[in-house]
């Protein structure tokens, strides 16, 4: 069970937000490599062989992405940190962010040298304030220091940062929303493609990626890509942070290997049930993942075997509920949560969480007919099919799932009237 | 409730340091969201007389800056109190029962989510997921963060910040 820490690893160290500690744990040994020895095109071609993808959820290719954006001719160019950590249910970026700044803003400035980008951004959620404070001293100190500015380290590369704060928005954890936000208007979402990777912010090549997958771009330069590669799953390798929350006893961040068994994490990390109580439900990868019931658990932590049961990865938030809890009452606040939050541009998103809420509202007040389930997955359905985004994709993950895992949940709202938990 | 009504239409604000703002954005594109952000922190909130400014200052419309004012959540139109409470309910808080410590502060505060108090001392307000669910059930007061929080100890929390028990920020 010992397993290798890359991005958790400094941040139980006192002040491990501040320069010296990081350059005293080994920081800007990847920069500095990169700087020295490297050209772009091997920076490149070490994260592509490394098989890093992208750990916000989509999970994309991140040296194919960065390869894109080196060949588009386009300049200036742009790199861009999603740091809208909203997901309910994921917390891992807030604690990179705050312990550990200057991996990702090493790995930001790894990523504008390899693709030929000269200004960086990182987008952090207004929520975030304390985080955001952090790392705008992270970045006054690694100027300070000449690892952000003009002629870093002597060498021929300018490459300047700035922390820009989001106001409220689960959207704009949307790549293409966030891109709109970052330019000041409604984080309405854009159609693809055009992928931001060719016409970004200001319609120039933008590499967007997660907090943690910039974390873990130096180290793959330091020790290598192999070493990387070698770690966890062989198609999605290295760790992964998991954010495990809910009725286990042992709630928080664990990094383990890709493709880790999630039984194994709820019962071996997470030390099982609290209070003795029966796992009822898990969320594995964040609210929009849709549920699995108990007899799914025993499955790894991959995109393929995930979505065999109709969930998926996510960012790999473990939110794990026990058999006390009404199930339906988790279903309907989910889906007032994403009617709160779809931004209104397309027609099944904006009209299928505002309908799905009211009837799980009517189920919940006792008022629900029996055809109320079969109207729920027709509108859910037609949202998976038509939404424009992946909000819309996803918002009815939720309801759907837990109709399907937990019916009697509903027939005790529908028949009984009145919740068999007493939850509401 | 009274309070509310008589600031927003207030129509005399000190226009000073919202022009100052304004003029050094100005020619910047893109800075909406960031200028909005700067004259919030000063005025607590956002005037409407003044959004007239920024639009002019900033060379968009009117119904462009409205636009974002409402699609962004921490953007108020309306006073808030001198502290702010903040209560997760997002999944993981609500398995743990936040729902209850909710119900619990607004009866104590006879106010309803996101309304300030009569005093202007208090806005509480719900959150979809404050990123703390390690610790769920979670509430900010201002900038403080707490875990694990129950109703008892929420009310605790709340007492500590009220007008008589001496002002914290």
């Amino acid at each position: 069970m010992d397993y290798p820490s890359i991005t958790l690893r400094n941040i139980k160290e006192p002040d491990s937000h501040k320069i010296n500690t990081y350059l005293k744990s080994g920081g800007y040994k990847g920069l500095t490599r990169v700087l020295d020895d490297m050209v772009p095109e091997e920076v490149i071609g070490s994260i592509k062989r490394s098989g890093l993808r992208g750990r916000g959820g989509a999970s994309f290719p991140t040296g194919l992405k960065w390869e894109f954006a080196r060949r588009d001719r386009n300049f200036p160019k742009y790199i861009v940190c999603n740091a809208d950590e909203g997901e309910p249910g994921t917390f891992k970026d807030r604690i990179l962010i705050e312990k550990d700044p200057f991996a990702i803003i090493e790995g930001m400035t790894i990523a504008g040298f390899s693709v030929g980008a000269e200004k960086g951004y990182i987008y952090i959620r207004g929520e975030y304030v304390k985080g955001a404070e952090i790392l705008r001293k992270a970045i006054k100190e690694a100027k300070e220091k000449n690892f952000l500015g003009k002629n870093i380290q002597g060498k021929d590369f300018n490459f300047d940062l700035d922390v820009y704060m989001g106001a409220g928005s689960y959207i704009c954890g949307e790549e293409t929303a966030l891109i709109e936000s970052l330019e000041g208007n409604v984080g309405y979402s854009r159609i693809k493609p055009p992928f931001p990777i060719n016409v970004g912010l200001w319609d120039k090549p933008t590499v967007l990626n997660n907090v943690e997958t910039f974390s873990l771009v130096a180290p793959i330069i330091v020790n290598g890509d192999e070493w990387f590669s070698n770690i966890g799953a062989r198609d999605f390798p290295g760790t992964m942070i998991y954010s495990l929350s809910g009725h286990v006893n042992k709630p928080g961040l664990y990094e383990l290997p890709t493709g880790i068994n999630l039984k194994t994490i709820i019962y071996e990390f997470g030390g099982g049930i609290k209070d003795g109580k029966k796992l009822k439900a898990v969320f594995p990868g964040g609210l929009s993942s849709g549920c699995l019931n108990e007899n799914e658990i025993d499955i790894p932590m991959d995109h393929k075997a995930l979505a065999k049961v109709g969930s998926m990865l996510g960012s790999g938030a473990i939110i794990v509920i026990n058999d006390e809890t009404c199930m339906v009452e988790i279903a309907r606040r989910g889906m007032k949560f994403f009617r709160h939050e779809s931004c209104g541009k397309c027609v099944p998103c904006r009209e299928g969480t505002f309908w799905i809420s009211k009837i799980m509202l009517r189920i919940v007040n006792g008022e629900g007919k029996k055809e109320d389930l079969d109207l729920i997955k027709d509108l859910g359905q037609g949202m998976k099919t038509a939404a424009f985004c992946g909000l819309g994709l996803a918002a009815a993950n939720p309801v759907l799932s837990i109709i399907k895992n937990f019916p009697k949940d509903f027939e005790s709202h529908i028949n009984d009237k009145k919740c068999a938990y007493n939850n509401k | 409730m009274v309070i509310e009504y008589v600031a927003a239409k207030q129509t005399s604000f000190d226009t000073t340091k919202a022009l100052e703002i304004i003029k050094q954005y100005k020619g910047k594109r893109g800075s909406l969201i960031s200028v909005l952000q700067r004259i919030q922190d000063a005025y607590g909130f956002l005037p409407e007389p003044i959004l007239d400014l920024v639009a002019e200052g900033l060379n968009v419309y009117l119904t462009d800056v409205y636009g974002v004012v409402t699609f962004y959540s921490q953007f108020y139109l309306t006073p808030r109190g001198k502290n702010v409470i903040r209560i997760c309910r997002g999944t993981a808080c609500h398995v743990k029962g936040s729902d209850r410590i909710m119900e619990k502060l607004l009866e104590k505060l006879e106010v309803k989510p996101g309304e300030m108090t009569r005093d202007g001392n208090f806005t509480i307000e719900e959150v979809a997921c404050l990123g703390a669910c390690g610790m769920a059930p979670v509430m900010v007061i201002n900038k403080d963060t707490f875990g694990e929080v129950t109703t008892a100890k929420s009310l605790e929390i709340v007492e500590s910040h009220s007008v008589n028990k001496g002002e914290k920020k």
